[in-house]
């Protein structure tokens, strides 16, 4: 009898060791390659439910960048703002400004894109019971604050700035000058939303609908989307191939193990570990250009002893005695650049990008630094700790990279340190409520590429994203001005001279700009990143 | 038995309710995780102050901890951050992480004891050292060196198998992972049985049964195999809590959706939800595994049975 158990079980166990090779036999022959003139990418799951003002970081951008339109589109390469469903922005006071939308674009459901699209979409955005994580781009709207109060409850479900004169056309009112604001439309908060959005959430967020060149074939939230060509898109960038899969990998690694053996067709993350190998793998089907990404280190000037008087040349020294050329070249193999100042090449000359603004600041030179710091009153407590999340983005490398630079400059010994944080959230969390008491990471991709964004959340004077809490009257006066000039170049260069500042404070060093590294296979062509380090998915063709 | 059942039945009900505390206290002290939904920016102070009030993480965590329990007793396990619900990703996790954890246990069981009976009948011969030596290699390389280079080699190199394992996880494309994941206590499984056998192969019973004349199979597989599998159950039956929960590694290398990715996921974001959630299936899954050794114990040695 329990002989028989034993052999029901050994059989057991060998059909299913049998079933297994069986199945091994037929199923795996390109299975998941797709229909021809598909382009299958690399994805990672979004962070949020993909809603364009819910959605802020790169993954879930990458899918409303092939579902939406919206009023502009920055260029792929210069990231010049064009008018795309706006017909014209008209505005004579830089505060007030009159929207008009081009004829004949509508939703994949065929509803036509009207200017309620765009002020029910706003408006939902910006509406904190929506909790939308973009809501602040609304702010600058008049009636924000009704909709989205400090506290408590919402007194209004619209806000009184945005008002829809005819199907056509709808006017803005701003609170303030902001000569500015119609470049930052092209950020994919402000897309339109058709009407199924409100009329049924769920089944919209399981199937986004959207006015772009492609539609939402399926989509299985944590595993893929399966995206394809819209016939019906009557925009002048229609997708040049099929469709495209995303596939959700657990790691970058596999991702690239997959493109290297053939499964998969772009990748748009090389992982660091891989770098070394790239070229030879993919020779020039990797792409390494820059992107609207710097990281800086960010010095907590809420904490008396970095902000006390005379701490600018530590500040200066630290930032002196950091090789940044060094490690660029041998941690990051040259997919990140030594910064030069506190914006990002990819905005260009004329977009204010400079070589020479940080100058002497950011080069360089270990007796320099020593002398700063001495002169500075040395560190605080004679040492420095530098924190950042240690779980992704070679984080721990490079802070180890810089500490050495720093303690070999100083010949101090083992003067500065590293604390690594496990988790993003965890660091995220520390450093918004203020408890970091070292210079801290501080990683910066740019939502539209203009200047401003590079130096207002950043540096003015309680801005949202200013972490180290750096105050200067003549930063934030120069940033005011800038605002208010409806001269573009002339506003730029006031920007500039804010950025100065910046230069002779060191509130945050910059250490170098990030590039967007991707790779192909031989089956696509045409493969660009834009300026947000996203591929340009439309443009794609499949060989 | 059958009041032996019961009463371990009962035994789990306090160490179920310590465990998710434990857990909901340990992912609590992680921190706030609603500052990283917010990616680089700073998050908008309202909006975080309605996510925190919709996720019951303005509470004090004694008050979050029952307002939990009391979901969950309502089949309710909470949201991921993406929107999902912690019972949807369970349902699309679970099974691919069962499917790798059959695959890992029966290559460990089949190989892992038939290797261990040869080198514990051969105990000292050539066979039975180099089945030690390759163990011991097996044993001290960790799982992601094994999972990268057998990934390569079969993988990329050879291209005999697809190096990465397609959103339906079927059996074919789990036998590599499974390899993989099974390698370390297939070594285990190996040198448990080896030592057993090794140690009752010169028993009495053994030597009556041979005395009789019993074919040596029969000797070998009824009298020798039976008694010495206790330990090697014991092995197995916590095994398969372990190999479900920490498949991290090995699921992270092969693109597989499962328990250990939701896991790695959720512990990243600091979703809590996500994390008890998992853990706490974990924990029943861990709590029957152990149950059944027990009863298979009373299958394999009647003396072991309790009243």
């Amino acid at each position: 009898m329990r002989g028989a158990t034993h052999a029901k079980w050994a059989a057991c166990a060998v059909a299913v060791a049998l079933g297994a090779t069986a199945c091994g036999g037929g199923s795996d022959s390109g299975a998941d390659r797709g229909d021809a003139g598909i382009v299958s990418s690399s994805w990672g799951d979004p962070q949020n439910p993909l809603e364009p003002a819910n959605t802020n970081e790169v993954q879930g951008g990458k899918v409303l960048d092939m579902l939406f339109r919206g009023l502009k589109r920055y260029d792929a390469k210069t990231g010049e703002a064009v008018n795309m469903l706006a017909e014209n922005i008209e505005t004579t006071d830089s505060q007030n400004f009159t929207i008009t939308l081009k004829d004949g674009w509508k939703f994949s459901n065929d509803e036509p894109v009207t200017a309620a699209s765009f002020v029910d979409a706003w408006n939902y955005g910006a509406d904190v019971r929506n909790k939308q994580n973009n809501s602040p781009f609304f702010s600058d709207i008049v009636g924000y604050e009704d909709v989205h109060p400090k506290s408590g409850e919402p007194k209004a479900k619209t806000m009184s700035g945005l008002v829809v004169k005819n199907d056509k056309t709808f006017t803005v009112a701003l609170k303030d000058k902001f000569s500015t604001w119609p470049v930052t439309l092209g950020y994919q908060a402000f897309s339109p939303l058709p009407k199924a959005f409100f009329t049924d959430h769920a089944a919209w967020l399981d199937k986004p609908v959207g006015n772009g060149p492609y539609l939402v074939d399926s989509y299985t939230k944590g595993t893929g989307m399966q995206l394809r060509k819209w016939d019906g898109y009557t925009g002048a960038d229609k997708a040049q191939n099929g469709g495209v899969d995303l596939k959700v990998y657990t790691d970058n690694n596999t991702a690239y193990t997959d493109l290297i053996s053939g499964n998969l067709d772009l990748v748009d993350d090389i992982p660091a570990q891989q770098l070394k190998n790239v070229k030879n793998d993919l020779g020039d089907r990797y792409i390494n250009q820059p992107a609207l990404i710097i990281q800086t280190l960010t010095f907590p000037l809420y904490d008396p002893q970095w902000s006390k008087a005379g701490m600018e040349k530590v500040r200066l020294g630290i930032s002196r005695a950091i090789n940044r050329d060094e490690i660029t070249k041998q941690i990051f193999r040259e997919t990140r650049t030594p910064a030069k100042d506190w914006t990002s090449p990819a905005l260009g000359e004329k977009g204010g990008f400079s070589e020479t603004l940080c100058g002497d600041a950011c080069v360089y030179d270990p007796a320099e630094a020593k002398k700063l710091i001495q002169e500075g009153g040395g560190l605080p407590g004679g040492k420095v700790t530098l924190t950042s999340n240690v779980d992704t983005g070679s984080h721990r490398d490079w802070m180890d990279a810089v500490c050495n630079s720093v303690n070999n400059a100083l010949s101090e010994g083992p003067v500065c340190t590293v604390n690594p944080i496990g988790t993003f959230a965890d660091f995220r969390n520390q450093q918004s409520s203020y408890k970091l008491t070292g210079p801290f990471r501080s990683g910066w991709q740019a939502d539209y590429p203009l200047i401003q964004n590079f130096l207002e959340p950043l540096y003015y004077t309680g801005a949202s994203s200013n972490y180290g809490k750096f105050s200067n009257p003549d930063f934030d006066r120069l940033v005011d001005e800038a605002n208010r000039d409806s001269d573009t170049a002339k506003a730029t260069a006031t920007f500039q001279e804010a950025e100065k500042i910046l230069a002779e404070q060191m509130p945050s060093i910059p250490l170098w700009y990030q590039n967007g590294s991707a790779g192909y296979s031989e089956r696509i062509s045409d493969v660009a990143l834009n300026q947000f380090s996203v591929p340009v998915y439309d443009q794609i063709r499949v060989l | 038995m059958g009041r032996y059942v019961i009463r371990r039945l009962l035994q789990m009900i306090p160490v179920f309710i310590g465990s998710t505390f434990l857990i909901f206290f340990m992912v609590y002290a992680l921190g706030d995780p609603v500052a990283a939904l917010f990616g680089d920016k700073a998050p908008d102070p309202a909006t975080a102050a309605r996510i925190r009030k919709d996720l019951y993480l303005d509470q004090p965590l004694w008050k979050q901890y029952l307002h939990y329990m009391g979901q969950i007793f309502q089949g309710d396990f909470g949201t991921a951050f993406n929107g999902q619900s912690v019972t949807e990703l369970m349902a699309s996790a679970f099974p691919v992480t069962l499917r790798l954890t059959i695959v890992a246990i029966v290559i460990e069981v089949v190989v892992g004891i038939t290797l261990g009976v040869i080198s514990g009948l051969r105990r000292g011969k050539s066979v039975d050292t180099s089945v030690l030596v390759m163990t011991l290699v097996v044993i001290s390389v960790p799982t992601f060196v094994t999972g990268y280079l057998l990934q390569y080699l079969f993988g990329v190199k050879w291209g005999w198998v697809r190096p990465t394992v397609s959103p339906d996880a079927p059996f074919s494309e789990l036998i590599l992972p499974g390899i993989v994941l099974a390698l370390v206590s297939l070594a285990y499984v190996t040198r448990l049985s080896r030592t057993s056998i090794a140690e009752n192969v010169k028993a009495d019973y053994v030597r009556t049964a041979v005395a009789k004349g019993l074919p040596r199979r029969r000797v070998v597989t009824r009298h020798l195999l039976r008694n010495s599998l206790i330990p090697v159950v014991t092995f197995i039956g916590t095994d398969i809590g372990a190999l479900m929960g920490g498949a991290i590694v090995t699921e992270r290398i092969f693109n597989i959706h499962g328990v250990g990715y939701q896991l790695y996921q959720g512990i990243l974001r600091n979703n809590s939800p996500t994390v008890v959630g998992f853990v706490t299936i974990l924990v029943i899954v861990f709590l029957l595994a152990n149950l059944l050794v027990d009863l298979l114990y009373a299958v394999l040695d009647p003396r072991i049975r309790y009243a």
